[in-house]
Parts: structure tokens; C-alpha cells; sequence
């Protein structure tokens, strides 16, 4: 044991696996959230030194609750009295009387905590980059500059950006009762979107890893969320869409850092025990019979999972999904995604009739100008495709985007050699 | 004589390991399962996906999303061995405790052991070990 007590490692990942349920637990004690915030730092700091000495506690979360708590009332009880605080050792006993109150802190007990603590940070009054910067910051505990890299921005910039955050959701009214079923099925809708914000932020990053961990830090509180709503058919799909999006990383990303389409990506690179999970994740979501947004995209990534290579794809089977999608979140960018799959099944004709109706709609979204370029592309009508593709890299917001269509374009226009194939 | 040993650990704490810190332990346990190979000790072993995964059928019509129970350390995988005695289960215990410290392992005898049967259970090896 005596390589544990020594590692500061370990100490790190139970204070960062605590954190979620033992500052939300705080949060309810004292109603604030900077106190809620400054309670479990010092018991944090009261942790590193006091666990390395003593070993770890059988249950850190209640620790650090009862030690942020005492921590903070001894703050005030000082401020008004001046009365000399107990010595560490004795409040870092917990074989007295707080022994009962530890036994009874089970997981269950955090159900409603966190996710009020991930709701506050999900506060519709809220913009989205405000509220990640949040759920980053008091959720995760991640640092301000870790959170600023990950955005680029100045850590002046984020800082500002919390502090903002911070300031209007004092203003705003959570309540602190136990949420009825009604509230808690929007919060947690609300949570779930900001989680998959989160994810999508770090997935269209690319390859900077400062980027790239906000998808392993929405993983976390997926399943976090996941293990104190067990029973939730749209959590399973949202963590499972995540891990099998998150299993291709590796074969994303070529030498030079550019975009790897799917149908080039090397599948042996894809992470099987992230697709696994995936997968069973939403065989359970499944048995509820409570289709919902996140299972459908879920199991449209899973269909792409199960192929082990591009040419096996089961099309039949992401028309069926998307055609699902669109009757619960019709969109002119679901029909697009449906259409890709509809020329697979029915040509390129086909594919275009289904897109011709979303010009308006999509005429500034440069994936519909790559879509369609592909279609002209593949019917022979190689000017109207090459003026899509045109527009479709002049439309693109990144210079990953355009480099992206412009490998997706050099790649059609390869195929359509006469010679080729 | 057989045994197995079931590891528990606190699932999510586990996951929120640094990849750092993952590939450290599992890299430290894999000598100890090399070494339990060479000495021909080492039965069948897995790694369980989380318990967030798990489905539990109390009744031919109950069947419940998660685990058997909900306890302060989840089960995280468990391995077969073959040794003389308790003294030397122990002794291997020790060993996967001493590359894998934050776990628990439960060390109980087997009963009944019933081989691998399945065709192709030879290639089978999930990448995780």
C-alpha cells in the first residue's frame, strides 16, 4: 500500500472522481455556489496532506463533504468568535459520531445534487459558451487555463467568461427542493445537450489534445450522469453516440494532421472496447422501447461500427435511422445526412431529388454543396459539380473544412477517371 | 488447487485515470500476468466494460438496468489461477496488488470449473489486456 500513499496520482483521480457529488452535496448545504466551490478546495487541500499520512478513507466523497463543510462553518464560527480551530487530526477522524451519517451517503443520495449542480451550469439564461466554460470549471475542476487552451483563448478571456457566467446564474432562480419528475426530465434533456456541446467541441478539434480531452471529459460526465440515472434510455444513447464517435479518433487524423474520411479510415485503428461499450449501452437503451434522438444517432454510428470496412456499410439499415431522425428532429441537415445514404442504396439521382429542396435552407452549409457536387460528380455532370465544389470551399468556415473538401474532391475526381477502376 | 480472484475498484475513479495513468497500471499488470503465464498459473482472466453496462434479471419478468448491487467498489474483472494453497493465492493477490494498488481483491475457491468449449476461444483476446 505504501506505493499508493506516496503517489500523488491516485489522490488527483479520487479528488477529481468526488468532485461532482461532494461540491453539488455542498452546494445544497450552503445554497452558494462559491462557498459550496471554496469549502471543497480546502478540503482538497486538507486531503493531500492528511490521506497520504493517514491512507485513503473508505469513502472519499463523504470525507471531503463533511471536511468542506466543517472547514467552511469553522470559517465562519472564526470570523465571529475567534475561536481557535480543532487541530487537523481530529477533524479528519471520522470513526465518531460521523461514522452513521457516512454509512448513509450513497450513490443514490447524489442523484438530484449533481445533476442540479450540472443544470445550474446548463441554466438556459446561459449561452452555450458560457455554460461549457461552467460545467468545465465546477464539474470537472478543470483549471482556468486548461479550459482557455482547450477554447483558445486568453486565460484573461475565460476567466472573464466564468466570472460573467458565475455572476448571472446568482441572479437566477434554481430551486433547491428535490425536483419533481417533470423538472428533472428537462434538466436532464438540458445536461445532456450541453454534454454532447461539450463533446462536439473537442471532436472537431482535431488533433490538439488540449482539444481533443473535452471528449474524454464529456465521456466522464456521460457516465457520471449514467451511473446515477440508470434507467434512462436517451443517457445510454447520448454516451454511447459519444463512444463510438471517440472510438475512430485514432484513425481520424493522418500524419499531417488533416481530416481522414470515413470511408478511408483504417477500421483496425478504430478502439474496440470504446465501440463494445458502445454498443451495449444502446442494447439497453433499446429494450425501453423509448426511441429517442440520441439512440437513433447512436445506432446510426453503431451500423458504421459493425462494418469492417467502408464497402460492407449497411445502408438499408442508416436510411431506416435517419428516417426515424427526421420524424423526431426534422432538419434540413438530417434529410441531407439521409441523402448520402439514399444515393448509396438508389444512385445519385436520387440522392439529388431528396437534396433539391433544401438549397435555401442550406445554401451558406458547405457540406450540401459537397454533397451535391459528389452526386453531379458521380452522374458524368463534372461543371455543375466542379462549381459545387467551388462554393463548397468557399462556404467552409476552417481551413480544415476546405482542406477536408478539397481531399474529398482530388478523391472523386480520381474516381472519375476513365481509367480508374 | 483453482481460485479465483475478483479485483474491485472504484469504477469512477477508474475512469477518470489519465491515459498516463491507465497505460502505467495496466503496463505494471501485464508483467505480473506474463510472469503468472510463464509459471503456468494463469486461467482464464477479464476485464468487465462498467457496471453502467450491466443488465440484472432478478425474475424471468424483472430485469433491471445496472448491477446485482450497488456497492462502494464495483467489480471490475476477475482471473482464474491454479496454485497449491491459499498461502500462494495470496502471494499472487499480492503481486496484481502491488502493480494495480487501489484495487481490491477477493480471493475465493473454486468449486466447479468448467473449461472453455466455445470452437474458436483460442483467438479470442479482447485488446483492453
Amino acid at each position: 500500500m505504501s506505493q499508493v500513499i506516496h503517489d500523488p496520482d491516485w489522490i488527483n483521480s479520487a479528488l477529481t472522481a468526488a468532485r461532482p457529488q461532494a461540491v453539488s452535496a455542498l452546494l445544497r448545504y450552503f445554497r452558494d455556489m462559491d462557498t459550496a466551490e471554496e469549502a471543497y478546495q480546502e478540503a482538497c487541500l486538507r486531503a493531500l496532506k492528511n490521506w497520504p499520512r493517514n491512507g485513503p478513507p473508505r469513502d472519499p466523497v463523504a470525507w471531503l463533504i463533511l471536511v468542506g463543510r466543517n472547514a467552511a462553518l469553522d470559517g465562519t464560527r472564526k470570523r465571529s468568535r475567534d475561536v481557535t480551530l480543532p487541530p487537523d487530526e481530529l477533524i479528519s477522524d471520522l470513526t465518531d459520531a460521523e461514522a452513521p451519517l457516512v454509512e448513509r451517503l450513497d450513490d443514490s443520495h447524489y442523484r438530484d445534487d449533481v445533476l442540479r449542480l450540472l443544470f445550474i451550469c446548463c441554466h438556459p439564461d446561459l449561452p452555450a459558451t458560457q455554460q461549457v466554460a461552467l460545467a468545465l470549471r465546477i464539474v470537472s475542476g478543470l483549471s482556468v487555463a486548461q479550459i482557455a487552451r482547450a477554447f483558445l483563448v486568453s486565460d484573461a478571456a475565460m476567466e472573464q467568461r466564468i466570472t460573467r457566467a458565475k455572476a448571472r446564474i446568482a441572479k437566477a432562480d434554481v430551486p433547491f427542493d428535490a425536483p419533481g419528475p417533470i423538472e428533472r426530465s428537462e434538466r436532464l434533456t438540458a445536461v445532456a445537450t450541453m454534454i454532447y456541446l461539450l463533446f462536439n467541441e473537442g471532436y472537431t478539434a482535431g488533433g490538439d489534445p488540449a482539444r481533443a480531452s473535452l471528449c474524454d471529459e464529456a465521456i466522464r460526465l456521460a457516465r457520471l450522469l449514467l451511473r446515477l440515472f440508470q434507467t434512462e434510455p436517451e443517457i445510454m444513447g447520448l454516451t454511447a453516440l459519444m463512444l463510438l464517435q471517440q472510438s475512430r479518433l485514432p484513425a481520424r487524423f493522418d500524419q499531417n494532421g488533416e481530416v481522414v474520411l470515413l470511408e478511408d479510415q483504417d477500421r483496425a485503428l478504430w478502439n474496440a472496447n470504446l465501440i463494445n461499450e458502445g454498443i451495449a449501452l444502446l442494447d439497453k437503451a433499446m429494450r425501453h422501447n423509448q426511441p429517442g434522438a440520441y439512440q437513433v444517432q447512436a445506432a446510426i454510428a453503431a451500423t458504421h461500427a459493425r462494418a469492417a470496412q467502408f464497402s460492407e456499410t449497411d445502408w438499408a439499415g442508416i436510411d431506416a435511422l435517419y428516417a426515424a431522425l427526421e420524424r423526431m428532429q426534422p432538419s434540413p441537415v438530417v434529410t441531407l445526412n439521409r441523402a448520402v445514404a439514399v444515393a448509396k442504396l438508389h444512385g445519385p439521382s436520387a440522392g439529388l431529388s431528396m437534396i433539391a429542396p433544401l438549397e435555401k435552407a442550406l445554401s451558406g452549409y458547405f457540406h450540401y454543396f459537397g454533397a451535391r457536387g459528389a452526386f453531379l460528380l458521380q452522374l458524368g455532370r463534372i461543371e455543375e459539380a466542379r462549381t459545387d465544389f467551388d462554393r463548397a470551399i468557399a462556404l467552409a468556415g476552417t481551413p480544415a473544412q476546405a482542406a477536408h473538401i478539397r481531399n474529398h474532391l482530388d478523391r472523386l475526381l480520381q474516381d472519375a477517371k476513365p481509367n480508374a477502376k | 488447487m483453482l481460485y479465483t480472484l475478483l479485483c474491485y475498484n472504484k469504477e469512477d475513479v477508474v475512469w477518470s485515470w489519465s491515459k498516463a495513468e491507465d497505460e502505467a497500471v495496466m503496463s505494471r499488470l501485464n508483467v505480473v500476468h506474463e510472469k503468472l503465464v510463464q509459471e503456468g498459473k494463469l486461467g482464464p482472466a477479464l476485464r468487465l466494460l462498467p457496471t453502467t453496462t450491466a443488465t440484472t434479471l432478478r425474475a424471468p419478468d424483472m430485469v433491471i438496468d445496472g448491477p446485482f448491487a450497488e456497492t462502494k467498489e464495483q467489480l471490475l474483472g476477475f482471473y482464474v489461477i491454479d496454485v497449491p494453497d491459499l498461502e500462494a493465492a495470496l502471494d499472487v493477490a499480492r503481486q496484481l496488488s502491488a502493480a494495480n494498488p487501489t484495487s481490491v481483491y477477493e480471493i475465493r475457491p473454486i468449486a466447479l470449473y468448467v473449461p472453455e468449449s466455445r470452437p474458436n476461444a483460442s483467438k479470442d483476446r479482447v485488446k483492453a489486456y
